[in-house]
């Protein structure tokens, strides 16, 4: 018994001396990784979008082997895929579905953000590499969408390469180049299935620099200060165990809603199939995407429309310049507790507005929200770490347990 | 903080007027009552009996306008119906097939492994012999509109006399329910319409619920296995998910404070 | 690091629970990858609509003596050979003990339809189509079949004898549904 393991032991010391992978993961997400022991459940989405992506990866390279990328049999092929491959139907579901998932995931991943201030120095980089892979999600989310080829697939490909036709000048051009002719057809629909199947890798990439980044100062934490060495434990097993909890919670939800309602939060439309000569009455974006299409369709003019919306997210890049507070934590920071809120409820109101139809109340309610989204990052972040007085902090977060803040 | 209110009450009261000068800011919203169906719920599952009856519902009515284009005959087991007589039920059918030795298209009886044909060769001709509207395929349909069967259960029922004041197009039929309430389709379904071979209730009010229960069959095969997987998956998750909140706490307790 | 200073009294018992608890929730965890592993799988089997194509039929009165056709079954060639009085006696003269898939020629055919080869068209080396339906093309040193890609010769019964292939070409199920019509599958 003794001899085997050592030879088990011999083997992977050899291999270990000539490729530390196993040395690698400890120190990435091992025993060798410390991280503040005060850690809420909040800080569980990070793994939880790890795991969403794992999902899509897996499940999309199944549909992927059924699946035809032609304006002919799309639509046809993913029938086929719902009615006649084993298992088809859960696999495609749990993509669909998988979409929406990750988004909740990353979107609480990034209010978190926002609430405890970990886009502060030192950890700029590591919000940007965030941002990159919000950006590339919601790129590989729409060109995923519109694969099935149905009426809300095709639609809301044609309304949202339109939106390029706004650059001056040369808008008219790009359009036809997104295309690859004179309106949304195979050439499009062939080469957005190809950048749909590289985007994931470009996102396991950017995680990959997102996690390092990570490493380099550290995790936050929800009292925002810097944590003592002592202060720390090591990811495995605690987080580890952390982590897999959240992750059992959170896989019973997103079964339920593949199981259930797998349909709920999709268009009734996209069971159409693509018809280029009757749009549907009412074209929306999937929810994830519902703010920025208010933001979008606030503005009355196209140009400065488009410019909007891009900057809506792009202006997450600016955050951390932004917000002049030097305290992290919105524990500490009661005046900008309440306006984080007040933007949390403020894009659940655009979402809300983008899904209505531009006219009456949602319009106006889309355009006070679109207003507020930007004056919030433009004038009360700023003002705010002027003016705001903070809560003393804690010395470290042992005393912090002695008497808790919060 | 004051200032903030006061600019955000000062863009509430700007807007305002726009928002009083837009006449119509959402379509006319139809509610859709809500049905029992037996395929809702946690275990949900079809009536056989009633997908048979809606399908002969589809193919006695239905059919003569509207396609199946998803539906193979080899799907029909699942309605109850034996190997044998799905094959007697597809050889009813004739389909195209070709070219033979002699390049020649020709119609054989169709099999199991066949597709229902359609009834119309192209839109165009559906079209032709339909004043000009295309019937749908129903193959989606369900699952194609907002409020799935409940939807097209009230759709089938839903004629009625225009209201005093609303001017029908040319061949349009009135229905409560139809988005815009003018419909091509013309009342479809009476009481007795078809005989039912279980001798159950052949009222119109029956026959659209039967069809519409066989439509969903047809858009949502898969929603049986959906079901019983699913609250076998769901209920390991859980298992799984109580175990791993012990563990953790197993393995936090060694810190002492959590 | 992390702190230890509450260590529990009742350590030996905490570890004996969590030990459980813990290989539990990791064999728990375990399956369940196995579970949602198997769909994925699964699907690359056949699927419901390529599995009902499995039958092909077609009408063999067409087939001269003599003569060799090819017809499509689950995406494969499927010969079908309409034999020769020679051609069957040459298939049936052979000492059974020279085969390396020893198999007589009776068991090979249907009875009554002796003259009547059906055979699954694709090597049982690696999967070539061996050449020998056309009468131009070469039929082998064996008057049967002759697969190109590595040379291996087959007789009128469709048996392997000589070249690489380790076995006879497949004769596929099939049955006279009339005295012309044949079903394979």
């Amino acid at each position: 018994m003794s001899t085997e393991k050592s030879a088990w032991r011999k083997a992977y010391e050899w291999h270990e001396a000539r490729l530390p992978i196993v040395t690698w993961l400890d120190h990435s997400l091992g025993t060798k990784y410390p991280v503040p022991r005060n850690l809420n459940y909040w800080w569980n989405f990070g793994s939880l979008a790890m795991f969403m992506l794992a999902v899509m990866i897996f499940s999309g390279i199944i549909l992927a082997m059924n699946y035809t990328p032609h304006v002919t049999m799309a639509f046809d092929s993913v029938e086929r895929i719902m009615r006649d491959v084993n298992y088809g139907w859960l696999i495609r579901y749990m993509h669909a579905n998988g979409a929406s998932f990750f988004f909740i995931v990353v979107y609480i991943h990034i209010f978190r953000g926002m609430y405890y201030g970990s886009y502060k120095s030192p950890r700029e980089v590591l919000w940007w590499l965030g941002i990159l892979i919000y950006l590339a999600m919601m790129a590989a989310g729409f060109l995923g969408y519109v694969l099935p080829w149905g009426q809300m697939s095709f639609w809301g490909a044609t309304v949202i390469t339109s939106l390029f036709s706004a650059v001056p000048g040369v808008g008219d051009a790009i359009v036809t180049l997104l295309w690859g002719g004179f309106s949304v057809d195979n050439p499009t629909l062939n080469r957005f299935y190809s950048l749909h199947y590289l985007l994931p890798f470009v996102i396991v990439g950017l995680v990959f620099l997102h996690i390092w980044a990570l490493h380099v100062p550290g995790a936050n934490n929800p009292l925002g200060i810097d944590a003592a060495p002592a202060d720390k434990i090591p990811f495995y097993p605690y987080y580890v165990a952390k982590d897999v909890f959240g992750l059992g919670v959170f896989i019973v939800i997103y079964f339920i809603v593949v199981f259930w309602a797998p349909n709920l939060l999709g268009d009734p439309a996209n069971y159409e199939k693509a018809n280029p000569m009757v749009t549907p009455p009412h074209i929306v974006p999937e929810w994830y995407y519902l703010a920025f299409y208010a933001i979008l369709r606030s503005i009355p003019d196209k140009l400065t429309g488009v410019v909007a919306m891009f900057g809506a997210i792009l202006i997450l890049f600016a955050l951390p310049w932004l917000d002049t507070s030097r305290v992290r934590s919105a524990n500490f920071r009661p005046v900008f507790r309440v306006f984080f809120w007040i933007f949390v409820a403020n894009a659940a109101m655009l979402t809300w507005c983008g899904a209505q139809l531009p006219e009456g109340p949602p319009l106006i309610l889309g355009r006070i929200g679109t207003f507020w989204y930007f004056f919030h990052f433009f004038v009360l972040l700023p003002v705010l770490g002027w003016v705001e007085t903070p809560k003393p902090l804690p010395a470290s977060i042992s005393q912090s347990v002695m008497k808790p803040a919060e | 903080m004051k200032k903030i209110i006061l600019a955000a009450a000062a863009a509430a009261a700007l807007a305002a007027p726009a928002a009083l000068s837009t006449s119509l800011w959402a379509a006319e919203h139809i509610e859709i009552p809500k049905e029992e169906w037996s395929f809702n719920g946690v275990l949900g599952k079809f009536d056989k009996q009633q997908l048979q009856r809606g399908f002969q519902v589809y193919k006695d009515v239905c059919s003569a306008c509207h396609g199946l284009q998803y539906i193979a005959f080899r799907h029909f087991e699942a309605l109850g119906y034996s190997e044998e007589q799905v094959k007697a039920l597809a050889a009813q059918y004739e389909v195209d097939d070709g070219p033979d030795e002699n390049g020649d298209m020709f119609k054989r009886k169709a099999k199991a492994s066949d597709y229902l044909p359609k009834p119309f060769p192209n839109d165009a001709t559906a079209r032709l012999a339909n004043g000009g509207a295309l019937p749908p395929d129903l193959s989606l349909m369900t699952k194609a509109r907002e409020g799935g069967p409940d939807y097209v259960y009230h759709l089938l029922l839903g004629y009625e006399e225009p209201p005093a004041g609303v001017e029908l197009m040319e061949g349009l039929s009135y229905n409560k329910y139809f988005a815009g309430h003018q419909i091509a389709m013309t009342k479809q379904l009476q009481d007795g319409l078809v005989t039912f071979a279980d001798g159950a209730p052949n009222d119109a009010a029956h026959i659209a619920k039967d069809v519409t229960a066989f439509l969903h069959w047809a858009a949502e095969p898969n929603l049986e296995a959906r079901h019983s997987t699913g609250l076998r998956v769901t209920l390991y998750a859980l298992l799984f998910a109580v175990l791993a909140y012990f563990t953790k706490r197993r393995i936090w307790a060694k810190l002492g404070d959590h | 690091m992390a702190n230890m200073a509450h260590a529990p009294a009742a350590e030996a018992e905490g570890e004996t629970r969590r030990d459980f608890l813990l290989h539990t929730t990791i064999a728990m965890g375990a399956v369940g990858t196995g579970m949602m592993v198997w769909p994925l799988i699964h699907s690359m089997n056949p699927a419901a609509d390529t599995l009902s194509l499995s039958t092909a039929e077609f009408n063999i009165s067409g087939v001269a003596e003599g003569q060799r056709i090819t017809v499509v079954w689950r995406g494969k060639p499927v010969f079908v050979a309409h034999r020769t009085a020679k051609e069957i006696d040459d298939a049936r003269k052979v000492d059974l003990d020279e085969l390396r898939d020893s198999q007589p020629d009776e068991a090979r055919v249907i009875k009554g339809k002796d003259q009547y080869l059906i055979l699954v068209g694709t090597c049982t080396h690696l999967g070539c189509i061996p050449m020998g339906v056309k009468a131009t093309e070469p039929h082998g040193d064996y008057g049967g079949w002759f697969c190109p890609c590595h040379g291996s010769h087959y007789d009128t019964s469709g048996r392997i004898r000589r070249g690489p292939a380790p076995k006879n070409l497949e004769v596929p199920p099939y049955q006279f549904l009339s005295d012309t019509t044949v079903r394979i599958g």
